[in-house]
């Protein structure tokens, strides 16, 4: 699919809680390219570490396996997809409420799908029973403009000229 | 995690300094349930000035030791949660259940 987006980047590590961490800081350290605000960055890790978090404990549960992320980016749109090899999901749609948890004992509060959706653009969760969970994300980064100023060019027309 | 109890008014101030996620949840909640089984405080102050990250992971270490507490026939508060933290105890409906205070959105200006 190479050409298609701008910049692209996969990645695979171990389903261990402990990767949590360097899974969104990873994302962040890529997304950072486009220059996105502290704000946009912090929406992008949490949405990360949600999805990664699930992954690792309903994908895999206490069996090993493998997350995979891999991130493009589209001139200022990036588009994230979480995906794993686990058991899957039986009714994604179910899963999806707000406060809906299969692992109460692990203090799960069920909001990790509800806080994706609220702090990405976009999200789409396939899942097929037996065979894993794939979540994509996407979110816009808003072009920055404030190093740009508003001038006049000596015919009058006004320019955006970079400072 | 900074703890620091004060006989005056047994009150347990809790002071995370950790990302939260489900993987540092595990340990901070044994942390915080042992301290507060320790001192059996009369209010328990969760301080999170210190937290840089959290996800939903924090929802359910906020709910258990608020339900730990009030058992103990203590009260449980959460002070200084930046704007992020703040919509997902929203979003949850832990701001229902908690006295939440938020940081002080004058002194930060500028800072942020």
């Amino acid at each position: 699919m190479k050409g298609l987006c701008d910049n692209e980047m996969k990645l695979e590590f171990s389903s261990k809680t402990s990767n949590e961490a360097f899974a969104r800081v990873a994302v962040a350290a890529f997304v950072a390219q486009l220059d996105p605000t502290i704000d946009e960055l912090s929406d992008i890790k949490t949405a990360v570490s949600e999805a990664v978090t699930n992954s690792i404990i309903h994908g895999y549960g206490d069996e090993e396996g493998t997350v995979k992320i891999e991130v493009k980016i589209y001139i200022n749109t990036i588009e994230i997809e979480i995906s794993d090899s686990g058991k899957g999901i039986e009714d994604v749609e179910i899963a999806m409420r707000p406060l809906y948890t299969s692992k109460p004992d692990l203090e799960r509060s069920g909001m990790g799908f509800t806080i994706m959706e609220s702090f990405m653009d976009e999200i789409k969760v396939e899942s097929a029973l037996g065979f894993g969970t794939k979540v994509k994300m996407k979110k816009k980064i808003e072009p920055k403009q404030q190093e740009d100023e508003l001038t006049n060019t000596e015919d009058g027309e006004a320019s955006w000229k970079r400072i | 995690m900074i703890s620091e109890y004060v006989k005056e008014g047994k009150t347990l101030i809790l002071r995370i300094t950790e990302e939260v996620d489900q993987h540092t949840a595990d340990k901070l909640r044994r942390k915080l349930d042992n301290e507060i089984e320790v001192y059996s405080p009369q209010k328990v102050i969760l301080d999170c000035s210190g937290i840089t990250f959290m996800d939903s992971s924090g929802i359910g270490m906020v709910l258990g030791r608020y339900k730990l507490v009030k058992m103990l026939g203590g009260n449980f508060e959460i002070i200084n949660v930046n704007k992020r933290m703040k919509k997902i105890f929203d979003m949850s409906g832990v701001s229902r259940i908690i006295t939440i205070i938020d940081e002080e959105e004058e002194e930060n200006e500028g800072v942020m």
